[in-house]
């Protein structure tokens, strides 16, 4: 495995350039000028008008992502974020870095010119920049559900849990989420912490996801779980938080927070405060572009109904969760973990086969999602407390 | 505890629980084989379902994943299945969850 090795000390295991849109109007712009090379250029932004501090952060993570190698800010010109600030830190993080200002670059089509003029040059450089090796240690991976059903939570998510379970072993981090759908798992998750005053914030975010999820008017148990088998909402619970596996939880961290070193991390995904902008995630890729801003390489996908969205920047790994869906969606998918209902594997091997496709992919390998130009991205607004000292406790 | 699935139709996700899931549909009727003990399936069962891999008391905790998914709200026979009907959730809310205890 070889990497970029980025001036934090982080590796990358793409180089892509990410052409980060501040505001709606200027995402057209930015889609055009990525348009000039869609593999190698990514695009990326925010598109409100009212400044976020939480947008904010979440833009400067993504842009100084292990997986990034240069930076082109597309900005309108009188939108509210802080444009000044993000150049500075994407700056200081040594990367190639430009702003485009529509307003004040003769307008549309000048604009796409220069941006693509830009990113021209960058892509040759970017191509033929020098890797170094990398270790399993150094890994990030991220793993998240989407397009559930009955088959996700005994195929699919223990499958990616034994995975998550021998990469904790050889010191990589594993970030799991969606304390919405652990409601019912606050005991088991608590004993897992490695300190309790950890296991205390573990249960209080959980707690926090079911009353905000209940202001929503959103309950976690439906009559379709129960024609799926499902008895009660800890059963329910219990599938999501499979895709965990069975190693100690490290901590405890919010999007943005980046894994201090190797170890389990739950990242809690549910905005503190009042409710309000709505839902805490809007679709899954809400949740992976989360998880990128905490430095995850790759994303581990579960569906059993059949997703197919990818990312951009880090490269999502899709496991099929039931052998139908595999059979309708094979193109989309790079895993068939029905096989475990087949009986055609065990949860082990399929567990040993995901784990050996994360470091392909890492070593360079494209998912399908990556070979079919899925770079599917979303930010909205949130609002977030710094995390307590217990959260992090080594 | 008794040994492991003799039925390819059925899946042990944790050395410690006390179902099985199915990993195939059983028609009403069907025969399915627990650790060498015939047990003839009453109802249509769809994947995902399931069944007792030994006896299960009143009040005893139901395990599955290694965790506990409730207690048996009355007594459960080996391959007898297990679901709302003889399953009830343990986990008591300090917040209502759409007040719908389950």
């Amino acid at each position: 495995m070889r990497g970029w090795l980025r001036a934090d000390g982080r590796k990358g295991i793409r180089n892509v350039v990410v052409v980060a849109y501040l505001v709606e109007c200027a995402h057209h712009v930015a889609r055009e000028i990525a348009a000039v090379d869609r593999d190698a250029a990514h695009v990326i932004g925010f598109p409100g008008c009212f400044p976020n501090d939480y947008a904010q952060s979440m833009m400067e993570r993504l842009c100084t992502h292990p997986n990034v190698g240069a930076v082109l800010l597309v900005s309108l010109g009188c939108e509210s974020f802080n444009r000044t600030q993000l150049e500075n830190v994407v700056a200081s993080s040594g990367r190639p870095l430009m702003s485009i200002v529509i307003q004040e670059s003769g307008g549309t089509r000048r604009s796409i010119e220069a941006g693509r003029d830009w990113v021209a040059e960058m892509v040759p450089d970017l191509a033929a920049a020098l890797t170094v090796p990398m270790d399993v240690s150094e890994l990030v991976v991220g793993t998240v559900c989407g397009g559930s059903d009955g088959t996700s939570g005994i195929t699919g998510n223990p499958a990616a849990g034994v995975a998550f379970d021998m990469l904790v072993a050889q010191g990589a981090a594993c970030i799991f989420e969606e304390t919405g759908e652990l409601i019912g798992c606050e005991g088991v998750m608590e004993d897992r912490a490695l300190t309790p005053e950890l296991g205390i914030e573990l249960r209080r975010a959980v707690e926090k996801a079911a009353r905000y999820y209940a202001t929503l008017g959103y309950g976690s148990f439906a009559s379709g779980n129960a024609d799926g088998g499902l008895s009660t909402i800890e059963e329910k619970s219990l599938g999501a938080y499979m895709k965990s596996g069975q190693s100690r939880i490290s901590g405890l961290i919010k999007p943005g927070d980046l894994p201090p070193r190797g170890g389990l991390y739950l990242m809690d995904v549910v905005p503190d405060g009042e409710v309000r902008f709505g839902f805490p995630n809007i679709s899954d890729n809400a949740e992976i572009v989360e998880m990128m801003a905490s430095g995850v390489h790759c994303t581990l996908f579960i569906t059993g109904r059949g997703s197919v969205v990818g990312s951009a920047i880090a490269p999502v790994i899709k496991i099929a969760a039931n052998p139908q869906m595999y059979e309708r969606l094979s193109e989309d998918m790079d895993v068939n973990a029905g096989r475990i209902l087949d009986g055609a594997a065990s949860v082990q091997e399929v567990g040993v086969e995901i784990r050996d496709l994360i470091l392909s992919v890492a070593s360079g390998q494209r998912t399908k999602s990556e070979d079919l130009g899925h770079q599917e991205f979303i930010l909205t607004y949130k609002r977030f407390e710094p995390i307590g000292p217990s959260c992090l406790p080594f | 505890m008794t040994k492991a699935p003799t039925d390819s139709r059925l899946l042990l996700l944790g050395p410690q629980d006390n179902v099985y899931v199915l990993r195939a549909p059983l028609n009403a009727g069907a025969t399915i084989d627990l650790a060498g003990v015939p047990v003839r399936v009453p109802r249509d069962l769809s994947i995902g379902h399931k069944l007792a891999r030994c006896a299960i008391a009143t009040g005893q905790q139901v395990i599955k994943y290694g965790a506990p998914i409730g207690r048996a709200s009355r007594d459960i026979v080996l391959g007898e299945h297990v679901h709302v009907h003889n399953l009830a959730s343990d986990y008591t809310p300090s917040y209502a969850l759409n007040g719908e205890p389950t």
